[in-house]
């Protein structure tokens, strides 16, 4: 204000003055993005680029290896390996739908019941991250032992009968079949659905459901009209974070599975370091990354929101 | 349910199950492929892919020579798999290796940094291809990548007058292994057996003394566990089917892949495991397995349902070996702690802290002194009878050895 009325309204120099705070400002963005785009070159584009480069060569460690553009690679890589692609995006995909529909309720729950419980409840969910990975998966082995007290009760109660009957287990065992892989992704992806779907479900207004009572829905119909519309940005990020990488794992298929529940992650950890095959494993990492790409635009598309979370 | 306590771990699961944590032998972890992938394609690619030319061949790194400070600098980087080394009580100190630099002065500088054949490799091989140091005097990787490692010349060949206990005491079995005949590269800290582990109260009764009675007996469905480790679990099987794994044919491959790939398509075979077969197997999970001898007898001794058994075709016998690689700085200092690790004493410390195969003759007069037990197991201290049933898995062609894994990892679900 004073700046204004101190300058002389006739003197061509004040014109300037003012832009030029304006000119570095319009810079300070870039700077703070420089050291996340450095980042993101350095560890993402460069590495991606070279396993572009990988994925075309032929050769062998003895000869070297040389870029031919041997694009066959893919095609060979894809027709080989096509049922593992399927299990992986059914397995992922199945526990996506099983971390929503256990995770939303709890997230619900967090959002809008649980008063002073809420941050208790929300340690609770990130409590795992405590601890590794792979130790979390290994528990897992032991919870489903065969022996152990939930095979039991399952089998007592004619469960594994079912399940056995439609394939996802074998036997009196939940151990290395399809049902303790899909288990062992759901459980460790859990968080990454909670998480988001909270944040969106807490941000909702309570008098919006006020309102809808007013306007005489039932709590039913004011969750289908009113809540979860207003959930979607985290239902969308939450199958998204659950989705993507569960898609990728190799852990849970090694650890908790059989031969026959290998998804696409073992099968390019295989032909990386043991049949030190890069141009496949590179074709095969890039394959599954624009089949999730693929996927995850028409679920975007289709979800028909702009913002994740 | 809540009241449902699993057994305790006993040490030597514990043991095992860190090991297959920080990726044991053959286990394998997210980090690994991580770090293999994003370090590995950094280091030794970034450039090259800008510039396009993939890259180099493996041979073209070949005599690499170095210069051997050893005498200026008394220290020694010894790279080693964990749970490979004795410790005292206070699991701080290697009594062995503190020995050798009280008499010698060199400081070691002792890592344990190889968890896993494959991610190793992963780790030193842009350094190598580069012909560049590593860092490492003295590495510890099991004969077959010891074989790599010898054929792209990326290793040095030790002075045999820097090894007078190693030349003398090495065992026959070990002397001459067909990918470094006269041991000109190479020295084997420890051997490994490959034998069969059962837990007795899961057999319940059955009986298991070959692997054809694992892949057969319709009442171990789903129990029975091979090893990840393709020479292991295809080793064995050939033994089973008469085949010699010390020379053998494309045909007799593809015959013992299909007998194995029959007993994974009926479901007798439940998994193909690294060391985490250790807790299945006391658990009860696994029935009977495919095991590293060295860990049965750790279990063994914590649980006394499982126990082994040592088929009558014979058992795989592999090694791990000590190497020193191309641009090491210290070589005669690693030769020295080659040799220290060859004389009786030490050797038998060694041995009766961890259980593997001991490749030094006369140890077990020494050994007697420490662990009377362990001086009469034949798993550690082969007898004559033992060692007639040991067999060596032949080195394999580059070729052999991209399409055999490709077959076997084909067999294990890819």
């Amino acid at each position: 204000m004073t700046t204004v009325t101190e300058a002389p309204p006739l003197a061509p120099t004040p014109v300037e003055e003012p832009r030029r705070p304006r000119r570095r400002g319009r810079h300070v963005p870039y700077w703070l993005l420089l050291p996340g785009i450095l980042w993101l070159l350095v560890f993402f584009a460069l590495p991606m680029v070279y396993q572009a480069s990988t994925s075309v060569q032929t050769g062998s460690l003895e000869e070297g290896y040389k870029v031919t553009w041997h694009f066959a690679t893919y095609w060979d890589a894809l027709s080989e390996y096509w049922p593992q692609f399927l299990r992986s995006v059914l397995y992922a995909g199945v526990a996506t739908v099983l971390c929503l529909l256990l995770g939303y309720p709890l997230a619900y729950l967090i959002a809008f019941r649980a008063g002073r419980w809420r941050n208790v409840i929300l340690v609770l969910v990130i409590a795992p991250f405590f601890t590794s990975f792979l130790i979390r998966t290994l528990a897992w082995k032991t919870i489903l032992a065969d022996g152990g007290p939930v095979v039991g009760a399952l089998s007592t109660l004619h469960v594994l009968d079912v399940t056995s009957w439609l394939g996802i287990t074998a036997g009196e065992r939940v151990l290395a079949t399809p049902l303790a892989v899909v288990c062992g992704l759901t459980y460790n992806f859990l968080p990454f659905m909670i998480l988001p779907l909270y944040t969106s479900l807490e941000r909702i207004d309570g008098r919006l459901h006020e309102a809808a009572g007013d306007l005489y829905a039932k709590p039913f119909t004011a969750f289908r009209k009113v809540t979860f519309p207003l959930s979607m940005p985290g239902v969308v990020s939450g199958t998204l974070l659950t989705f993507i990488p569960a898609s990728g794992d190799y852990v849970n298929a090694d650890l908790l599975g059989s031969t026959d529940t290998r998804m696409v992650g073992n099968v390019i950890q295989t032909q990386f370091l043991r049949i030190l095959d890069y141009p496949t494993a590179a074709a095969l990492s890039f394959i599954l990354m624009a089949a999730i790409l693929v996927m995850v635009t028409l679920y975007i598309r289709k979800s028909g929101t702009e913002d994740l979370v | 349910m809540q009241q449902y306590e699993p057994d305790p771990l006993s040490r030597a699961q514990l043991a095992a199950m860190r090991r297959s944590l920080r990726n044991g032998r053959a286990a394998l972890t997210r980090r690994s492929l991580l770090r293999a992938s994003a370090g590995g394609a950094l280091a030794a690619g970034g450039l090259g892919a800008l510039s396009g030319c993939g890259i180099p061949p493996a041979s073209k790194t070949q005599g690499v020579s170095s210069e051997d400070h050893s005498a200026k600098e008394k220290e020694i980087n010894f790279s080693n798999w964990t749970e490979y080394m004795d410790v005292d009580e206070s699991e701080k100190h290697h009594p062995t290796l503190d020995a050798f630099t009280k008499r010698t002065g060199i400081k070691v500088k002792y890592t344990e940094d190889i968890n896993d054949n494959v991610e190793f490799f992963g780790k030193i091989k842009p350094q190598l291809a580069a012909g560049q140091d590593t860092g490492r005097d003295l590495i510890c990787v099991t004969d077959w990548l010891a074989a790599r490692l010898i054929r792209f010349g990326w290793v040095q060949k030790l002075d045999p007058s820097n090894l007078p206990h190693a030349y003398a005491n090495l065992s026959s079995q070990f002397r001459s292994p067909d990918w470094d005949p006269g041991r000109a590269y190479s020295y084997p800290w420890t051997g490994i057996s490959t034998v069969i582990a059962f837990n007795k109260k899961a057999l319940d009764g059955e009986k298991v003394s070959s692997v054809s009675d694992m892949l057969d007996n319709p009442k171990l469905k789903g129990r029975v566990g091979f090893l990840s480790e393709m020479r292991d679990s295809i080793g064995m099987t050939m033994l089973d089917m008469g085949k010699d794994p010390g020379k053998f044919t494309d045909d007799d491959f593809d015959a013992t892949v299909a007998r194995l790939q029959k007993a994974v398509d009926k479901g007798q075979i439940r998994r193909f495991t690294g060391n985490d077969y250790t807790s299945d197997l006391t658990k009860g999970d696994l029935a009977a397995c495919l095991a590293w001898a060295g860990d049965v007898v750790q279990l063994k001794a914590d649980n006394p349902d499982v126990d082994f058994v040592i088929p009558d075709s014979g058992y795989l016998t592999s090694t791990d070996n000590l190497l020193v690689p191309n641009k090491a700085r210290h070589k005669t200092n690693a030769e020295r702690l080659i040799d220290y690790y060859y004389e009786p004493g030490p050797a038998a410390q060694l041995a009766a802290y961890i259980n593997y195969v001991c490749p030094v003759d006369g140890v077990r007069a020494e050994l007697a002194k420490i662990d009377e037990d362990a001086a009469n197991n034949p798993l550690i201290i082969p007898d004559k009878a033992m060692a007639a049933k040991s067999n060596a898995f032949r080195s394999l062609t580059p070729k052999e050895e991209t399409a055999y894994e490709e077959k076997f990892a084909k067999l294990t679900g890819a």
